[in-house]
């Protein structure tokens, strides 16, 4: 058949699908077998050697169906409740190692520093610059006004946003850095780990400690777990190029994208938890100390006993 | 071998063609969805000042900023069928590697990785990354298994040149039909001379020359697309 009597066959049909599809959203009828047909058109010009312009457009079309039929479908409201009633936890004990071992990449810098700001009053000043030091130690101050920072309501939600951006962005990165062979996860929660146990270690040493833990105990619970299991996700991925199985590294990077991102979700949420309390219930004044040690003790008793049992035992059908 | 062409095969055992786009494009979309963000940004905070919420109004935009920081290109990915506007200018497209649409959690994938790209400054890693692998792909695209690929706009038709048909001779094998076809449809991408040119290469064949030569053989293409 030549090209020509080809082209006059199917012109109306290609014109009619090439507008159907152009649509944004629109239903097309019959699109699973209308597809079939171009693909079958496709085959055929392609064997018969038809022009390149003729090839060309029949793939676009061809695409263009193909990328229609197989079209996300829209997020589903039980995946979403099933992933954070089960699917987070379980994806979190899936890689219990990689979570260990970035806890105790977090923990033992910051115990060790602690403890050791705890004991000599100059090791702080070799860890962070002394206006940082004289902040804490005006944010923290007893004597102070305002346990945590000076505000109001409409501080407050700046703080929000604050905490929102800052500490989110650092999750996000502690992950994404693993992917250089797990050195920057590693980077990241060392560093944290130094500095967050520096600035207790100090504050404890020179008697803050009862403004100081009061207002971090609340909101810790949520914000350090989710740095430690962001650093966990990202050193599934540089596990998974360092040693990648039996797997090329391309195909084992995937797989561990694919884990870690079930751990990344959980953790947003987590650190958007962290961020409203800090914001709103950590800087509250009127609260008594004890009450909001119990208060954040119990909080961490949820968080630690959530990621350890929820979601065993029930159906094992993955999401 | 410099070849962009990607290929996939369908379950319906169509070979679907795409061609993968390098960094250049790519910077220049990112740079327009940069200027977009920036845009986005201060407007974002001129509405708040304006608003008259200082403090608070501090707070919503780190929020805003914090979301258009890390979300942006994913809404748009997801969304608008694999393209950001910056891809949209430069007629790219964000695909899964099968070529299908690209999904929520590959396309947060690709853009949480981003950072990692981004190292050690100006996407040092993703460009390394881009030209070693086979589809110019950075860290992302690999973890997340997608590809950038050209979203070829619908090209115009070609039109043939209006010309009596002419019996071609016997002995042309396909690959001599598929040259004189070809010629015949570049009719008005190569300047006359050229075409003459090429065509007065086959004088020893055809015994003519010139735009003698170039009309029978355009006639020729016409017969073998079908005109008689």
């Amino acid at each position: 058949m030549k090209q020509r009597d080809f082209e006059a066959g199917h012109e109306a049909g290609w014109l009619e699908l090439e507008a159907a599809l152009r649509t944004d959203g629109g239903r097309v009828a019959d699109l699973p077998a209308r597809y079939r047909q171009v693909c079958q058109q496709l085959a055929v010009a392609t064997e018969r050697q038809y022009t390149r312009d003729l090839l060309e457009r029949l793939n676009r079309l061809v695409m263009a169906a193909h990328q229609r039929i197989y079209r996300r479908r829209p997020l589903q409201k039980s995946a979403w409740v099933g992933y954070v009633l089960a699917g987070f936890p379980r994806a979190v004990r899936a890689q219990a190692r990689a979570v260990w071992l970035a806890t105790a990449l977090f923990l033992l810098p910051a115990l060790v520093l602690g403890l050791g700001c705890y004991l000599d009053d100059s090791l702080v000043y070799t860890l962070l610059p002394p206006e940082q030091v004289a902040t804490f130690e005006s944010m923290y101050d007893p004597a102070g006004r305002t346990p945590g920072r000076e505000r109001g309501a409409e501080s407050d939600l700046y703080m929000f946003g604050f905490y929102i951006k800052n500490n989110i962005g650092i999750a996000f990165r502690t992950f994404a850095a693993g992917l250089l062979f797990g050195i920057g996860s590693i980077f990241f929660l060392v560093f944290n780990g130094v500095y967050i146990g520096a600035v207790a270690g100090h504050l404890t040493r020179i008697g803050f400690g009862s403004t100081f833990y009061p207002f971090v105990i609340g909101h810790g619970a949520f914000e350090l777990t989710a740095i430690a299991l962001s650093g966990a996700a990202g050193l599934c991925l540089g596990q998974a190029l360092i040693d990648p199985g039996g797997r090329t590294r391309t195909a084992a990077l995937r797989r561990a994208a694919a884990s870690a991102m079930q751990i990344m979700y959980g953790t947003f949420l987590m650190l958007v938890i962290a961020a409203f309390l800090e914001a709103f219930w950590s800087s509250g004044q009127s609260l008594p100390a004890g009450l909001k040690l119990a208060t954040g003790a119990t909080l961490w008793a949820l968080v630690l006993g959530y990621l350890a049992f929820a979601g065993r035992g029930e159906g094992r059908s993955e999401p | 071998m410099l070849d962009t062409s990607y290929t996939v095969e369908t379950p319906e055992g169509i070979d679907l063609q795409a061609q993968a786009a390098g960094p250049v494009p790519r910077i220049l979309a990112y740079a327009v969805d940069l200027f977009y963000r920036t845009l986005i940004v201060v407007a974002l905070w001129v509405g708040l000042m304006l608003a008259g919420l200082n403090t608070a109004g501090w707070g919503l935009w780190l929020v805003g900023s914090f979301l258009l920081e890390w979300f942006y290109p994913v809404v748009f990915e997801v969304l608008r069928n694999g393209q950001t506007p910056g891809k949209q200018a430069f007629g790219l497209a964000v695909v899964n590697a099968n070529l299908t649409p690209v999904s929520w959690s590959a396309s947060l994938l690709r853009n949480l990785l981003r950072f990692a790209d981004f190292l050690p400054f100006a996407y040092g890693i993703g460009l390394v990354s881009m030209t070693l692998s086979g589809q110019f792909r950075r860290l992302g695209d690999m973890a997340a298994d997608t590809v950038v690929i050209y979203r070829a706009a619908q090209g115009a038709r070609t039109s043939l040149p209006e010309l009596p048909a002419c019996v071609p001779p016997r002995g042309l094998d396909a690959e001599d039909q598929r040259a004189i076809i070809s010629l015949t449809e570049r009719h008005r991408d190569l300047s006359e001379a050229r075409q003459q040119e090429l065509a007065g290469l086959l004088e020893p064949v055809t015994g003519k020359t010139g735009a003698n030569a170039l009309q029978f053989l355009r006639g020729i293409g016409l017969w073998l697309l079908g005109a008689r």
